[in-house]
């Protein structure tokens, strides 16, 4: 299971040496910490992202879940002069509540999550462009939530506190993914759901609690995400980034086809991300062709795993082959024929 | 004798340690019906596969149009005009019928552009539908079609290809009685027009009123051949039945305690229209006979949550019980082996220990957070108490043979408390060491007082395990039989809906 995230650490390490070494300026403390900043940013709702992939789910309204909060938790500080704790509560129940209402109507609804939350990003989306009349949110020149600010886009030595908050969130999760009886529901739900529901795992529940912690990340996200650009612009704000957020999972070792990832894997696939985006303005390459880099290595980082892993099942099966072959002769391969002509009557 | 058309002589399949098919020999006339009965298993859709192309058979010769074939492939089956009308049609919803009738064959316009000509296919499904008698078009969408007008649907495909022969497997499990009086009126029209038909079915009735001929198979042999006039009900019986069974029988170590699981007018989806009434004591082993889709695995996913209950009630040890997941059910120690392991019994993709604590999980947790040592505890004592053969419990359920991912299955379950445990077809696909191992592991659960319900279309299985045998036919059960009334020719009679012909009472 960590060889998946030993590769990718591997890969992260070479590129960063290899980046490092045309362009020292890569490896300045600057912009180490610059790009600790943004992998804590984006970390946040790629693990949520990545929960859900792990049921067999998408989430597509992120981005647009980021807008409709982020225009709604500024107004709420700088139109009705809320006290920063409540509409930080507020935000946070927001993203839960979406989370929660995408996730009945996958569950209860058998609604496909592709279509329920593509749905989610044009609705979201459009709700806070008319909120708004689609104009800018920003903070005045008050001091609103100066203590909160400080502590979304401060740091600690140094070290940002987004970056800080990832560190915990993924040990949080990675106990609840790793070590937890939900988390191993969860991987049971994505590989095989029925024969979860067969075991007596409300399967329902264990999905849509998926998408509700998905959206509170992405109510915690929208907060971080305001006091790193201190406006929001509705139209734009989050654009694709529910994308960043897949590409991350997947390039961390989550299947769309569910079942599979690690927190570590995620956190990992998001720094590849964001080093990969540093490491196009670093050396000079066209900012233009920042998506097509990305996109070219997802590719081949998925393609080479497939590979991998078609080589290590088939190990398996030769080594499973080998353990029962000494019985084949009596028992244990005349089954896989009697299957057969059984099932040939019942067909 | 009319002309031979067809002829299959010493087809035998063998499987690696296992005869499907052994030395079978059929022939088929011109224009005539030809019946094909045999117990679940006894090889008639193996024969028919044969015939089809789409297995090859061992040995034996296909004599067909004065041609002889060691083998047959799919291309050239229907080239000799032999079309299949499968048990579970094999047709495209989203597609239209005329888009059916010919599809991988589609008439083609436009020259270079290789067009699907639609108007000159359903110009030409038109006349086979007024033939059959179809009340709908061409371009009606198979989704809106029942199931015996699909059927309709495979009969206008094998006209188009000009058949000869047409094999229908089972036609008449899912239809209504008015709807096989018009399929049987469709076959004696067939019939007319010098199309011959081999008839599988497992309801006499039917066989009886439209077959010419009959041949029984028995464990994949041809047993026997019964001409129009020599064709009754015990006949076919007597022919499909007959031989010896093993002894495996071991009696319970002490009588059924009263209480147990009592089903009292229990519905299913499967069949909204029949009441089933079903009691198990503590203690005992009750098999649940029937051909297949009778309704007893739907009587068992109802009872396990799975399928909505659409009425009656279930007690256990007399007292009501919901059941309406199979989380409830498993709540009130009702367990479930179910008939596919794979798909519904294991995650295959985990390992063996993961497997084994997937429905108690919670009991090896504390604070949501898992035991590890005591997950571990728990898979490593099932493994060895049923022997799964496996290096450790961390490797994957996929790589284990079929007999050790059954035994997970039952781990899994008995690491919990079992009160009620149904067993569908639980040596299916299973070795013979591994299904005496099965045998042994129930009899010791029903003497620790577990009520068991073995769902199983093995006779030799059902009479040789049971303690009582519980007989299904078209949604309801039919019989119960005691152990000095076991008998194939009882089990079949009561599968196949007759009553016992010395009738006692069977009560439930």
């Amino acid at each position: 299971m960590m060889k998946k995230e030993l590769g990718l650490f591997l890969l992260l390490a070479v590129i960063s040496a290899i980046t490092g070494a045309i362009n020292p300026a890569f490896l300045s403390f600057v912009n180490l910490l610059n790009m600790a900043n943004l992998i804590g940013l984006f970390g946040v709702f790629a693990l949520g992202e990545g929960l859900v992939i792990i049921t067999g789910g998408i989430d597509l309204s992120l981005g647009s879940m980021f807008a409709l909060l982020g225009v709604v938790f500024i107004d709420l500080l700088t139109t009705y002069q809320v006290p920063w704790p409540l509409a930080l509560l507020l935000v946070l129940m927001g993203g839960l509540a979406l989370g929660g209402i995408q996730g009945f109507l996958i569950t209860r609804l058998k609604m496909q999550p592709f279509i329920v939350t593509l749905c989610g990003l044009l609705i979201y989306r459009g709700a806070a462009r008319y909120y708004t009349s689609d104009s800018t949110r920003g903070f005045g020149y008050g001091d609103e939530a100066s203590t909160l600010s400080n502590i979304a886009s401060g740091n600690i030595g140094g070290i940002p506190n987004t970056f800080i908050f990832l560190i915990i969130l993924a040990l949080v999760l990675g106990v609840l993914l790793h070590r937890s009886v939900y988390g191993r529901w969860l991987y049971a739900v994505g590989k095989n759901e029925e024969a979860a529901r067969f075991s007596g795992i409300n399967t329902n529940l264990v999905i849509a609690t998926a998408y509700v912690i998905s959206g509170g990340l992405a109510g915690v996200s929208t907060v971080m995400f305001v006091f790193y650009t201190n406006s929001v612009s509705p139209s734009s704000f989050g654009n694709f980034y529910e994308l960043y957020a897949i590409a991350a999972a997947v390039l961390g070792g989550c299947s769309l086809r569910g079942g599979e990832g690690s927190i570590l894997g995620i956190v990992l696939g998001t720094a590849l991300l964001q080093v990969l985006q540093n490491l196009v303005n670093i050396l000079g390459i066209p900012n233009s062709l920042n998506f097509a880099v990305m996109g070219t290595v997802i590719l081949i980082g998925v393609l080479a795993d497939q590979q991998l892993q078609a080589r290590r099942r088939r190990k398996a099966a030769l080594a499973s082959l080998a353990r029962t072959a000494p019985k084949s002769k009596d028992s244990t391969i005349l089954q896989s024929a009697a299957l057969p002509t059984r099932a040939g009557d019942q067909a | 004798m009319a002309e031979t058309l067809l002829e299959l002589s010493g087809i035998s399949k063998t499987y690696p340690g296992v005869r499907a098919l052994d030395d079978v020999n059929l022939r088929v006339c011109r224009g005539e019906v030809l019946g094909l009965i045999g117990e679940n298993g006894a090889g008639k859709s193996t024969l028919m596969r044969v015939l089809a192309g789409v297995i090859e058979p061992s040995a034996g010769v296909i004599r067909i149009g004065g041609n002889e074939h060691a083998r047959m492939t799919v291309t050239e089956a229907t080239q000799c005009g032999i079309a299949f009308v499968h048990q579970e049609l094999n047709l495209f919803e989203n597609l239209d019928v005329a888009a059916n009738v010919f599809i991988g064959r589609e008439k083609l316009a436009g020259g270079p552009l290789k067009l699907v000509d639609n108007a000159e296919m359903r110009a030409r499904v038109m006349p086979l539908l007024e033939r059959l008698g179809a009340d709908f078009t061409p371009t009606t969408l198979v989704d809106n079609l029942s199931i015996a007008e699909r059927q309709m649907v495979e009969i206008a495909k094998a006209l188009s290809i000009d058949a000869r022969v047409i094999i229908m497997d089972e036609p008449t499990s899912s239809l209504t009685i008015s709807e096989t009086e018009r399929l049987l009126e469709v076959i004696a029209d067939l019939k007319a027009h010098g199309i011959s038909v081999i008839y599988i079915s497992h309801r006499l009735g039917e066989i009886m009123s439209c077959a010419d001929r009959v041949v029984v198979l028995r464990d994949g042999r041809t047993v026997g051949e019964l001409a129009r006039d020599e064709l009754s009900h015990a006949a076919m019986i007597r022919l499909m039945i007959g031989r010896d069974l093993k002894a495996l029988y071991t009696p319970p170590m002490r009588a059924p305690e009263p209480g147990g699981c009592d089903i009292t007018g229990v519905v299913t989806s499967a069949f909204p229209d029949r009441q089933i009434n079903l009691s198990v004591r503590r203690g005992e082993i009750l098999g649940l006979a029937g051909l297949v889709g009778a309704g007893r695995t739907s009587l068992a996913r109802a009872v396990f949550g799975v399928d909505p209950l659409l009425g009656g009630e279930i007690r256990i040890d007399n007292t009501p019980v919901g059941v309406a997941s199979p989380r409830d059910a498993i709540r009130q120690g009702i367990y479930l082996v179910p008939e596919d392991r794979k798909k519904s019994g294991l995650v295959l993709e985990l390992p063996i220990r993961e497997n084994v604590t997937l429905a108690s999980l919670l009991d090896h947790a504390r604070m949501w957070l898992v035991n590890s040592a005591a997950e571990r505890k728990i898979a490593k004592d099932q493994a060895r108490r049923l022997s799964i053969k496996a290096p450790s419990v961390d490797i994957e359920a996929v790589t284990l043979s079929g007999g050790n991912q059954q035994k997970v299955v039952l781990g899994k379950w008995l690491s919990m408390q079992p009160r009620v445990m149904f067993f569908d077809e639980p040596t299916r696909g299973i070795d013979v060491g591994a299904k005496s191992e099965i045998y042994a592991l129930m009899r010791s659960l029903a003497d620790q007082g577990v009520a068991i319900v073995m769902i199983s279309s093995d006779m030799e299985e059902v009479i040789g395990v049971s303690d009582r045998v519980a007989v299904m036919h078209e949604g309801s059960v039919s019989g119960v039989l005691e152990r000095d009334q076991f008998s194939e020719y009882n089990v079949l009679r009561l599968a196949v809906g007759h009553a016992l012909e010395t009738m006692e009472t069977a009560a439930p």
